[in-house]
């Protein structure tokens, strides 16, 4: 074997799955606390469970995962009945609940690291708050094939438990599909139907517990956050079906971690540098960088995709206004009209689109027959408009134009909607084409 | 630790605490007093508009601009350690992060929660790689910047002290000078915009503030916890009072006093993160708000629960007595309708003390003003029944589960209304409640 791929598998990949495994739990967690706006309840949890780990942990002595997950479940619980408490009781926002809770739970957490002995045994409040993915590492024996069962036994604990947590996840999200959804769309009608939402909630905050814990090893409690939010909020942008929401994130949380990995180990050795960057906090940073690019391409409501439909708006406007003073100059020779006046991207894109649609031509700009059928529906609608906006509506004849530049414009499936009339002229004369 | 050991500690807790623990201890006190305050103050109306967790992503999105602070002061050639300028890049990058939130709620339709927390944990993981560049660059050292995480008083020089406790001493002025403003756009922004306000300077200037005492509060807070420092001490306050004034002051005086004794606490103690003392003191003053505070508080409810609790059983026993021709408290009778041992333990001397029974060789007997008091009652709920019975409200299997709680909280006033709305309906020419009922 290479040392290259020995590497690879003895550093690397451990930590690689780690955090992967850790990105499963949280992506698939995080969709149903995105959707029930509870996303700082996972904020508030991983700093929470903090106390728990830490007490767990000075009362048994051991590190065997069981009993930091059974500290972190229980503080996780309490925190989240603090919180209802404490809204309850001091009439605060949710917000403000956890702003109280979660950082006394997380002093109460840190002093007890510092003062209680546990700094000793490589727990420590840094690798609580940035994970210290570096320290996963595979160290089979040496002398024994990589496959061999003795090798196996040595793959480190972290993979392990991080490894359970999201296939019990997994577990959880697919039996409990059609429940968690009604759950998270319609609690009150799941209330209805005889659902005990509470129980519901209760197995999603022991499983966040968990998801939190495993990752606190790899990515940090803090960073934890950015690992249950962005994967499920980057595909909250992409659909707005439940289950594509689900594989989306998966998908997400696994390129997060990819390319934080690589970002952080990977590209600085091979630029030459001496170390690796903390890849914890880049792997946070890419879930951001992997949301911000959502945000700008996605199809719903993306910045990119409304800044396109406004623009191709915009220039149907022009166009239109454009057809409709041709046609008005035609209708009366030698009356000159102020339209209102596009951008010069915008004017020369309807231009163009005119043009190539063979409505107008030669210069100066003549309608062709097309164009003046095309002209003569925005005109009709146009004055339809100001015969309603009179007759109907009660506006001055004088006060019509402007309001029905814009009416004229709007379409429903492709054709104008204006409304009808039986009057043949509209209310400055003219007639309705 | 031994005895003296123990009293050693108490000295010196004691020596710091009265200021007498050098000139650089009195120093870092001052400031945290100040700074604990101010965080009081501008935190009390972040929380009344709701900014409670907005503050706590600003509060992690300082981080990176710490980080960016030192790499670019360095790479100038100056020391990177110089408080100012940390200071001056963590409140950019912390703009940063509440502008980017803003930014993703008005571009995206995902919500506030979900905004701040990923700005906070995505400009903290940036924080943490910026960190671990330092770490790798030759000069080795973080330059003392993992205090600004935990927060440690005892890196503070008394330079660094002065200007956090200038800084959160002109918080607290500003805030006091503008609590007028400040209370009219918090309670009414739309009233105060109508009235020709400068609304939204003002809310820049309230942002600004909580963008000042966060940053100054770095040192000795951290980012992880100083938004309990702004939170705390504001919604320990809003448990003892509804007035806005009050509310100030008593956050003040709660975020100071944690401040000062958390920051004496961490520098007699070892090995213990400022930060974390500061928010357990504040944690600590607002468990004893949210036990003691009158009214709010969860001594005072469960008082008057109880104290309404006893009431209804005392009405109860009323009627019951009332069913004998003497009048006389009769424990067994009682026992069917009082079912709570401790309520009929404490019957006969509320009984007394209310004027509603009074002692006789015979024991317990109805006075006037229990007689009248249980006929009042009885003439409550036939007023009730007779209303239920003819508007048609009754439960249409029978039987009228309201009436027992309702009896009551029947003030005599709402008698008579109910007498005559009862009255009024039936006066109808058929009768209000046939007709509902007839209704398919």
């Amino acid at each position: 074997m290479s040392p290259m791929l020995q590497n690879f598998l003895t550093l690397d990949l451990p930590a690689l799955l780690t955090a992967m495994f850790a990105g499963v739990s949280c992506a698939l967690l995080g969709t149903f606390l995105l959707l029930r706006r509870q996303s700082l309840m996972g904020d508030a949890i991983s700093h929470s469970v903090l106390p728990g780990i830490v007490a767990a942990f000075l009362l048994t002595g051991s590190r065997d995962p069981l009993v930091m997950f059974g500290g972190a479940a229980l503080a996780g619980v309490v925190s989240a009945g603090l919180v209802e408490l404490v809204r309850r009781a001091a009439r605060l926002e949710a917000g403000a609940a956890m702003g109280v809770v979660f950082p006394v739970l997380f002093a109460l957490g840190v002093l007890l690291l510092e003062r209680g002995g546990a700094r000793s045994v490589d727990l420590d409040a840094d690798c609580v708050l940035y994970g210290e993915l570096s320290r996963i590492i595979w160290s089979p024996p040496s002398g024994v094939a990589l496959g061999s069962s003795a090798s196996l036994a040595a793959l480190p604990r972290e993979l392990y438990s991080a490894g359970i947590v999201s296939l019990v996840a997994s577990v959880f999200v697919a039996l409990l599909f059609k429940e968690l959804r009604l759950v998270s769309f319609d609690a009150a009608l799941a209330t209805s139907l005889g659902f005990r939402a509470s129980v519901l909630n209760l197995l999603m905050l022991i499983l966040t517990a968990a998801a939190v814990v495993v990752s606190f090893e790899a990515v940090g409690s803090i960073l934890v956050v950015a690992l249950l939010i962005c994967p499920a909020a980057s595909a909250r942008l992409f659909t707005d079906r439940l289950s594509r929401q689900l594989w989306l994130s998966l998908g997400f949380a696994v390129l997060t971690v990819l390319a934080g990995y690589a970002a952080a180990v990977w590209f600085p050795l091979t630029w030459g540098s001496s170390s690796a960057l903390s890849a914890s906090g880049m792997i946070a940073a890419m879930s951001g960088v992997g949301l911000g690019i959502a945000i700008i391409v996605s199809p719903k409501g993306g910045v990119v995709l409304t800044r396109w439909r406004r623009f191709e708006l915009a220039v149907r406007v022009a166009r239109e206004d454009m057809l409709a003073r041709l046609y008005r100059e035609e209708e009366t020779p030698g009356r000159t009209l102020v339209i209102p006046t596009p951008s010069r991207i915008v004017a020369a894109a309807a231009r163009r689109d005119l043009r190539r649609l063979g409505m107008v031509e030669g210069s100066p700009p003549r309608l062709t027959a097309g164009g003046r059928t095309e002209a003569q529906t925005i005109v009709r609608s146009h004055r339809l408009w100001e015969t309603y906006l009179v007759h109907e509506v009660g506006l001055r004849p004088d006060h019509v134009h402007d309001p029905a530049l814009v009416l004229e414009h709007l379409r429903k499936s492709g054709q104008p909607i204006a409304p009808s009339t039986s009057t043949p002229v509209d209310p400055h004369d003219r007639p309705i084409p | 630790m031994n005895d003296t050991g123990l009293n050693t500690v108490w000295h010196d807790l004691w020596l710091t605490l009265t200021l007498q623990g050098g000139s650089a201890s009195r120093w870092v006190l001052v400031a945290a007093t100040l700074l604990g305050a101010s965080c009081g103050i501008v935190g009390t109306f972040a929380v009344l508009r709701k900014r409670a967790m907005m503050s706590d992503a600003l509060s992690h999105a300082t981080l990176p601009g710490i980080a960016t602070a030192y790499l670019a002061w360095t790479a100038l050639g100056r020391d990177g350690r110089s408080l100012p300028v940390l200071l001056l890049g963590a409140a950019l990058s912390g703009v940063l992060g509440v502008l980017a939130t803003q930014a993703i709620i008005r571009f995206s339709r995902l919500r506030e929660d979900a905004a701040i927390g990923a700005v906070l944990s995505v400009f903290f993981g940036v924080g943490v790689v910026l960190m671990s560049v330092i770490q790798s660059l030759s000069t080795g050292t973080q330059g003392g910047l993992h205090h600004f995480i935990l927060g440690q008083a005892a890196a503070m020089t008394s330079d660094d002290a002065r200007l956090i406790a200038i800084a959160g001493g002109a918080a607290v002025l500003i805030a006091t000078l503008l609590h007028k403003e400040f209370r009219l756009v918090t309670f009414d922004g739309a009233f105060a915009q109508v009235q020709g306000w400068p609304v939204s300077l003002i809310d820049l200037v309230m942002m600004a503030l909580v963008v000042i005492v966060t940053v100054v509060g770095l040192q000795a807070v951290g980012v992880v916890l100083i938004v309990a420092l702004l939170v705390i001490p504001a919604a320990a306050a809003r448990l003892w009072t509804d007035r806005l004034g009050r509310m100030l002051v008593i956050a003040a005086l709660i975020g100071g006093v944690s401040a000062y004794v958390g920051v004496a606490i961490s520098a007699v103690a070892h090995n213990t993160p400022t930060g974390a003392a500061i928010v357990l003191c504040a944690g600590a003053a607002f468990g004893v708000s949210l036990l003691f505070a009158p009214r709010r508080g969860l001594l005072a409810r469960s008082l008057d629960l109880a104290r309404l609790r006893l009431r209804i059983a005392c009405e109860h026993a009323l009627d019951a007595m009332l069913e004998h021709a003497d009048g006389r408290y009769d424990s067994h009778d009682i026992a069917r309708s009082v079912r709570s041992p401790l309520a009929r333990a404490l019957l006969p001397h509320s009984l007394r003390r209310w004027g509603w029974a009074r002692q006789t060789s015979d024991g317990l007997v109805l006075s006037e003003a229990g007689r009248a008091r249980a006929k009042a009652q009885r003439d409550a709920i036939a007023a009730w029944h007779g209303y239920l019975d003819v508007t048609g409200a009754a439960h249409p299997g029978g039987g009228r589960p309201s009436a027992d709680a309702v009896e009551h909280v029947l003030s005599p006033r709402m008698v008579e209304e109910i007498l005559r709305a009862t009255a009024k309906v039936s006066e109808l020419p058929s009768g209000g409640a046939s007709r509902e009922r007839a209704a398919p």
